[in-house]
C-alpha cells in the first residue's frame, strides 16, 4: 500500500500486526511501546522523523482504546491523570530543550545513549528485586483467597515502607486520590510527572517505562490503577506531542490509522488480561521491556545504525 | 463486587468468541482500508503540504475518532458473539 504523505510503500498487514502486538503490550503494561514501534517502522524504510511522529499518533489511538477498557474495569484515576498531564507537558518541553542544548554541544548521541542504557537497566534491576521479594514474602505467608479484582486494589510491594514515607511528607497542598486510596502532596505528583515528561522529551516516546514504575513505587498507586492511569495520561501527553510533530510535518496519519486497526483489538486484550494477574506478577513481567530498550540503544551504539 | 476465576468452559467460549470476532473484524477493517483510507489519502496529502496546522488538528480528530469507533465495534462484536455462545 502506498502512503503518499511519507512517500513510502508498506504492507498494511505488517502495520496491523505490529499495531496489534504493541496494543497488547500497551493495554497490559500501560506503556506506549515506542521502543518497538519506532524500530519496526524504521525497518520498512520510513524516515526517522516520520517514524517518531507517526508512532506518537498511533499511541494516542491505542491509549484511548486501552484507557477506555481500563476505565470500565475501574482502573483509571482521572484526577491523578489530569494533574500528571500538566507536569508531563512541562517536563517534555524541558527534555526537548535539553536535546537542543546537547545538539549544539555536539555530543548528543553518546550522552543520550549512555543515560538511557543506565536508566533502562536500573529500572529493570530494581523491579526484578522488588517484585521477586514481594512474591517471595507472599508465598511465605501462604495463599490468599483466589478472588481476582478485589485483591488488585490493595496491591502489595516490598518497597511500600519507602512509599509510605513519601506519602507522609506534608508539603501543602495535599491531594486526596480516593480512586487510588492515596493522599499525597501535589508537588510529589508534579515531580513524578515532570520526570516522566523529561524522559519523554529527552529519549522520545511516551516514557511509560519510567512513569508506570514511579506511579507504583513513589506515589503508591496500585499496579492495575497505575497501568490504567498511565494510559489516560499518555492520551493527553501523546496528543500534545502528535500535534507538535504534525505541525513540523513528521506525522503520516494514514500509517497511524492502519497500525491502529490492529492496536485497537490488541489493547483490549491487554487491558482485559490484567484482571487475571496480581500486581507483583505484572511488575515482574514488565522487566524485559526496559531491557529491550537498552538492547536497541546498545545495538545502535555498536553498529552506528539507528534501528 | 468479587470476580471469580473463569471456568474452562467460559475460557473456551471467550476464545471462540474472540476468534470469530477477529475474522469479522478483519473483514470490517479491509473494507475500511479500501472505502475510507483510499479516498482520504489525496485530501490529507494536500492538507499536509498546504495547511499544516489544520492537518495537525485533523490528525488528532481522525485517530481519536477511529479509536472510539473501533473500540465500540470490538465491544459490540464481543458482546454479540459472547451472547450467542452462552
Amino acid at each position: 500500500m502506498f502512503f503518499p504523505i511519507s512517500n513510502s510503500h508498506i504492507s498494511p498487514l505488517y502495520l496491523a500486526i505490529i499495531g496489534f502486538f504493541i496494543g497488547v503490550l500497551g493495554g497490559f503494561f500501560g506503556v506506549g511501546g515506542s521502543f518497538i514501534a519506532g524500530p519496526a517502522l524504521r525497518a520498512v524504510g520510513l524516515d526517522w522523523n516520520f517514524a517518531v511522529g507517526t508512532d506518537l499518533a498511533h499511541i494516542v489511538g491505542k491509549s484511548v482504546v486501552a484507557a477506555k477498557r481500563h476505565r470500565a474495569l475501574g482502573n483509571v484515576d482521572l484526577k491523578l491523570g489530569l494533574i500528571m498531564a500538566i507536569g508531563t507537558m512541562g517536563g517534555a518541553e524541558v527534555g526537548a530543550q535539553l536535546i537542543q542544548m546537547l545538539k549544539r554541544a555536539g555530543n548528543i548521541n553518546n550522552v543520550v545513549s549512555i543515560v538511557s542504557i543506565a536508566i533502562y537497566v536500573s529500572i529493570s534491576t530494581f523491579m526484578i528485586w522488588e517484585a521477586w521479594r514481594t512474591l517471595r514474602s507472599q508465598k511465605r505467608r501462604g495463599p490468599r483467597a483466589k478472588v481476582a479484582g478485589t485483591a488488585a486494589k490493595h496491591d502489595e510491594s516490598s518497597f511500600s515502607h519507602r512509599t509510605k514515607a513519601i506519602q507522609r511528607l506534608k508539603i501543602w497542598p495535599m491531594v486526596s486520590l480516593p480512586a487510588s486510596g492515596v493522599t499525597i502532596s501535589l508537588w510529589v505528583i508534579v515531580l513524578v510527572s515532570f520526570i516522566g515528561g523529561l524522559f519523554s522529551g529527552f529519549l522520545g516516546g511516551g516514557a511509560g517505562y519510567i512513569r508506570m514504575p514511579m506511579l507504583v513505587y513513589v506515589l503508591g498507586i496500585p499496579t492495575h490503577l497505575a497501568v490504567g492511569t498511565d494510559l489516560f495520561e499518555i492520551i493527553i501527553s501523546a496528543s500534545y506531542g502528535t500535534f507538535s510533530h504534525a505541525i513540523k510535518g513528521n506525522v503520516d496519519i494514514l500509517i497511524a490509522l492502519v497500525m491502529h486497526t490492529g492496536a485497537a483489538i490488541g489493547a483490549q486484550i491487554g487491558a482485559i488480561s490484567t484482571q487475571y494477574f496480581a500486581g507483583p506478577k505484572i511488575r515482574l513481567a514488565f522487566v524485559p521491556l526496559p531491557l529491550i530498550g537498552a538492547a536497541i540503544v546498545i545495538y545502535t551504539l555498536m553498529t552506528g545504525h539507528k534501528l | 463486587m468479587a470476580r471469580v476465576s473463569p471456568t474452562k468452559k467460559e475460557k473456551t467460549n471467550t476464545l471462540r468468541a474472540f476468534l470469530v470476532e477477529l475474522v469479522v473484524y478483519a473483514v470490517f477493517v479491509t473494507a475500511y482500508f479500501f472505502l475510507v483510507l483510499h479516498y482520504l489519502s489525496g485530501w490529507l496529502q494536500d492538507l499536509h503540504l498546504n495547511h499544516v496546522r489544520l492537518y495537525a488538528g485533523i490528525t488528532l480528530v481522525l485517530i481519536i475518532g477511529q479509536a472510539v469507533l473501533l473500540e465500540s465495534v470490538t465491544t459490540w462484536l464481543l458482546r454479540l458473539l459472547r451472547g450467542r455462545s452462552e
